[in-house]
């Protein structure tokens, strides 16, 4: 019940976030002015929570996804099974959110 | 109560069948290989300078995987939130308009970022 309407939530929030995306490329292919520019606004204190915020929503998505095609294919619809499931994509995204973003901080 | 025709088209009352359910799925499939390469892109271009991104971007593969991307998210995308209208908003006209520019967001947004791949493709 939770599981499902975080889906949507991750699922609307990753649709706006689409946008940014799509204007960092648009930044990317107008030149280095104002790709420094809006780069500076992703680097920001406000731009980087909204990043890890995206970041946690793709990764909660893709794995509530990945649950979901469990279901398609007929398993997983023992409550035990269901709920070991839905914590493995609360631990797993939030796990694996902090890990990307201590990779990128290492890298750069 | 269904006419053999309309067993055959398969279509039922959405007129659509299970198209829609369909390509949720198969985006969603093609969403996993394509999100996390693209999460990988970023992780290697973060904090690279100008040149770097842009060079990168250019390459014929990143390009290539890029342009999927976009079709499959933006697909998926226009799907998933058409399905959030649909259950939430049973006033029929504002569903209607909500729908239609749940189309039109989803088309600027790829067609936007697809071209900005394509400009940096084919030499800035």
């Amino acid at each position: 019940m939770v599981m499902s309407i975080v889906h949507r939530i991750t699922g609307a929030g990753l649709y706006f976030g689409m946008a940014l995306l799509a204007w960092w490329l648009i930044a990317a292919a107008s030149g280095p002015a104002y790709f420094d520019y809006v780069n500076g606004l992703f680097g920001s204190i406000v731009g980087q929570i909204i990043l890890f915020g995206f970041t946690w929503a793709l990764i909660h998505h893709m794995l509530g996804g990945l649950r979901h095609f469990v279901w398609d294919l007929g398993h997983g619809f023992a409550l035990k099974t269901a709920n070991a499931m839905a914590w493995a994509t609360v631990i797993g995204s939030v796990a694996l959110t902090i890990l990307l973003w201590i990779i990128a901080y290492a890298t750069m | 109560m269904r006419t053999p025709l309309g067993r055959v088209r398969g279509l039922g009352s959405a007129k659509d069948g299970t198209e829609h359910f369909w390509h949720q799925r198969i985006t969603a499939l093609a969403n996993v290989p394509l999100t996390i390469f693209f999460v990988l892109l970023i992780l290697i271009l973060a904090g690279q300078d100008y040149q770097t991104v842009a060079a990168t971007l250019s390459s014929p593969a990143i390009a290539i995987l890029l342009l999927l991307a976009i079709l499959s998210v933006v697909t998926h995308m226009k799907l998933g939130m058409q399905v959030i209208i649909e259950d939430y908003v049973h006033t029929e006209s504002t569903k209607m308009l909500l729908v239609i520019a749940n189309t039109f967001f989803c088309v600027i947004v790829g067609l936007s970022a697809a071209f900005a791949v394509l400009k940096l493709a084919f030499g800035g």
